[in-house]
Parts: C-alpha cells; structure tokens; sequence
C-alpha cells in the first residue's frame, strides 16, 4: 500500500510540476495584462519537442541532460518518499553539476557563459540549502522527511529565519528573476536561455521536465517546514507551497534581473544572517 | 497528435528592413494582440524554433547569415516572409546590394504581404505556416518510419 502510494506520488510529481508551469504562464500573462496560453501549454511544448529533430553537437552534451534528469528523478523520489533530506539536496546538485557540465560540453559561447553563471548561482544558493537542512535536525532530530513531519511541533516554529532564507534561494531554483541568470523561461531571454542553447528537440523537453521535477523539490521543502503528524497541518502546507509559489510569480514580475555579483552577494548575506543566527538561537535553547 | 500546431517557437530575422515589419511583428506579442494565447514564444534561438520569419530583403551582406540561421533549426521547420520586401524586395528591390526576396536564398513557404504587414496578417501568416508544419511533419514521420 504505502509503496504504491509512493510510486503514485513519483508519477504525479512531474504532472504537477507541469501544471505549475502552465498555472505560472497564465498568471504572469494576467499580470502583464495579456490572456496568455492555456494551462496544459508546457505538455503541448514538451510534446512537439519529443517529436522534433534532435541536433547533436557531440555525443557527450546529448548524455549530460539525460543523467541530470535522472538525478532530479531520484532527488525527488527521495524527498517525497520521506528519506534523507541530506541525501535528496545532494542528488539534485549532483543533476545540476551535470546540467552545468552539458552547457560547457557543446563548446558554445552562450552555453558557456549559461553554465559559469549556474555554476556562480548553485555557489549562491547552497549554503542556505545546507543551513536549512541543518535547522532540520537541530529541530527535529533527524535527516530523514518522513520522522520530521511527524512531529507534533512544525519546522517552522524553531527556524523562522531559515524559511525566509530558503524561499529568498527558491528563487534561484525556480529560475526566476531577479535570479534566473543562467536560464530564463522567458522567450528570447538571459542571453538567449544560456545552457539550453545548443539542445533542441528531445533533449530540450528532458530539461523542461527536469525543471518540473525541481519546482516539485523545492515546493516540497517548503512543505517539509509546515508538516507535521495532524492532518490538518498537512493540507495547511500545501496551501502554503501553492502561496509561496504564487509569491515566487509576483516577484518575478515584480524585479529586474540582477547582475550576478549583487545575485551572488544578497544570498551570501541572507544566508549569513537569517540562517546563522536562527541557527544560534536555536542551538542556544536546545 | 500534432502538437506543433499547439506550441509553435519562432525565430525573428530582420534582414534589410526598413524595422516597419519588425515593429509589427514585435507588437504581435504585446497585450493587444498576445500571440502567446496559441503558444507562440518569440525564441531568438534557431535551435529552439519552428518558424523562421524573415522581415526586409536578402542583401549580399546577410545571405550567409540567412542561409545559416535556416541549417541550424531542427526538422520539421518552415519559413514565412514577412512584409513586402521580404517578399520580392519591395521598394529596396533596386538597390544596388539587394538581391530580392527572401526566396533567392531559402525555400519560402508563406507569403505575407504588406508595407507593413500589419499584426493581424502576420498572424494568420504564422497559422497558414502551422497548417504547412503539420504537413512537413506528416512527411518527415513517414520518411523515418515512425
Ligand atoms: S515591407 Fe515596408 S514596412 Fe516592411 S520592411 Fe519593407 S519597407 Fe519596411
């Protein structure tokens, strides 16, 4: 039963990540005052993409997007199955360095400067991943997802800081501006979408829907803060996760794309006083 | 399924316009007319396209530059010439530099008329040009087997 659930829940991740995107399609087109697609628009994309062309510059820059996919893949299926959070956020960089790797590996100037800007924005967000994954012990007591949210108490209440420090990074991973330097999901955008340059057909769609994967993960952290054994609180989380989603589209809308040493210096700094000090706070009373 | 009908990209070149048909094929994606409603993304990117749309003429200058940018997007593709320069060279056709239309060079595969052509043409352009997608894809899924 409980592994059925389980491999439900891995199928439905994308799906929903999929949605999202679509949902984050229209509401910005409403922001910007346009009507915008339909909300199944990101499965029409990766659809035609799946039955495109695939041009290959080498061998090796084709492989590198589908084993970053694999690990998002698995980095979700570790989190939302309830395992080591520890493990999860290090699978994902695991996909992301690939990703990365995939940019340099088609020797373009465009995908390389997408990829030393990753590489400049995983430095920027990673600490503070790490930090929150810290808070979690210290508060709970472990690493794994499955004995955080069952406790009585939610996250939250020990790690104020860490929360805003981490949906401040979110940013970053759901490539929004002011954080989206390495690739944009607008059209015609961060010197034209960086990393993906070169890939087209097949292998774009597999980074689309690496993407959804993501936007699953990092919503699921979230809900990791406000989780706990009441079932209440569990439908209390989602609600906040679909609010800090809709939050991440404002501020999209809302920020001019930073360069990327005031990207790099802001997370650094939030990092550095939200995360720590909620850290110090926390271990001084625990 | 032919989702390409759904989710066309296209590509913008302006060649050797006079930037009237470039305004109006920009202005396609503003909040008037939101071509994003059918699924079209302004790209900027070969890799990433469906449909070449070429504003102003061919010049000896850019022929390589068109010819080019055509290699590099992936089957299935289509071109639409956008304006009447684009089409025959309009009034640049006597330049000195100026070698013609858009089909000198790449195998145009709609026409759109006009000085300039205005939104709501260029749009029904880009929908003539999925109806041809469909089709070109039709072609290139029996060639492979698929
Ligand atoms: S068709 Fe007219 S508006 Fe368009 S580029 Fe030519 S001269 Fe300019």
């Amino acid at each position: 039963m409980n592994i059925l659930m389980n491999i439900g829940f891995v199928i439905a991740a994308p799906i929903v990540g999929g949605l999202l995107t679509g949902v984050d399609r229209v509401i910005t087109a409403r922001m910007q005052g346009r009507q915008g697609p339909p909300v199944l628009q990101p499965f029409y994309d990766v659809m035609k993409l799946i039955q495109k062309e695939s041009i290959e510059v080498n061998s090796m820059h084709r492989f590198f997007v589908y084993i970053s996919m694999v690990f998002a893949i698995f980095a979700t299926t570790i989190l939302i199955t309830g395992g080591d959070i520890l493990l999860a956020v290090f699978a994902l960089t695991l996909g992301s360095i690939f990703f990365v790797l995939g940019g340099y590996a088609s020797n373009s100037p465009y995908s390389i400067i997408g990829s030393e800007r990753e590489l400049l924005q995983i430095m920027s967000y990673e600490p503070m991943v790490l930090l929150a994954c810290v808070g979690l012990y210290y508060a709970d007591r472990s690493f794994f997802v499955k004995e955080i949210i069952n406790n009585s108490i939610p996250a939250i209440v020990y790690l104020p800081g860490l929360f805003i420090g981490l949906v401040f990074i979110l940013t970053f991973k759901l490539r929004k501006s002011p954080f989206d330097l390495s690739m944009s999901h607008h059209g015609h955008q961060e010197i034209v979408k960086g990393i993906t340059t070169e890939y087209s057909g097949r292998d774009l769609a597999v980074i689309e829907v690496t993407h959804w994967f993501e936007v699953i993960f990092t919503l699921t952290l979230v809900y990791v803060f406000f989780a706990t054994n009441a079932p209440i609180s569990r439908v209390i989380a989602i609600v906040i996760c679909g609010l800090v989603y809709l939050l991440e589209i404002v501020i999209d809308n809302a920020f001019a794309r930073l360069k990327w040493q005031q990207a790099f210096t802001s997370a650094w700094i939030i990092t550095g006083t939200l995360g720590i000090v909620n850290l110090m706070i926390l271990s001084y009373f625990r | 399924m032919k989702f390409v009908k759904k989710s066309p990209w296209i590509l913008h070149y302006d060649g050797s316009s006079c930037n009237g048909c470039d305004i109006e094929v920009l202005a396609c994606l503003t909040p008037l007319y939101d071509v994003e409603r059918f699924g079209i993304i302004n790209t900027g990117n070969p890799k990433h396209a469906d449909i070449l749309l070429i504003t102003g003429s061919v010049n000896e200058q850019n022929i390589p530059v068109v010819k080019q940018l055509y290699e590099q997007m992936a089957e299935p593709k289509v071109v639409a010439a956008i304006g009447i320069c684009a089409t025959s060279g309009g009034i640049f056709a006597e330049c000195y530099n100026v070698v013609g239309g858009v089909d000198k060079v790449l195998p145009v595969d709609v026409y759109v008329p006009g000085c300039a052509a205005r939104p709501e043409a260029i749009i029904d352009g880009v929908v003539k040009a999925l109806a041809i997608l469909e089709e070109k894809s039709k072609d290139a899924r029996k060639k492979t087997g698929k």
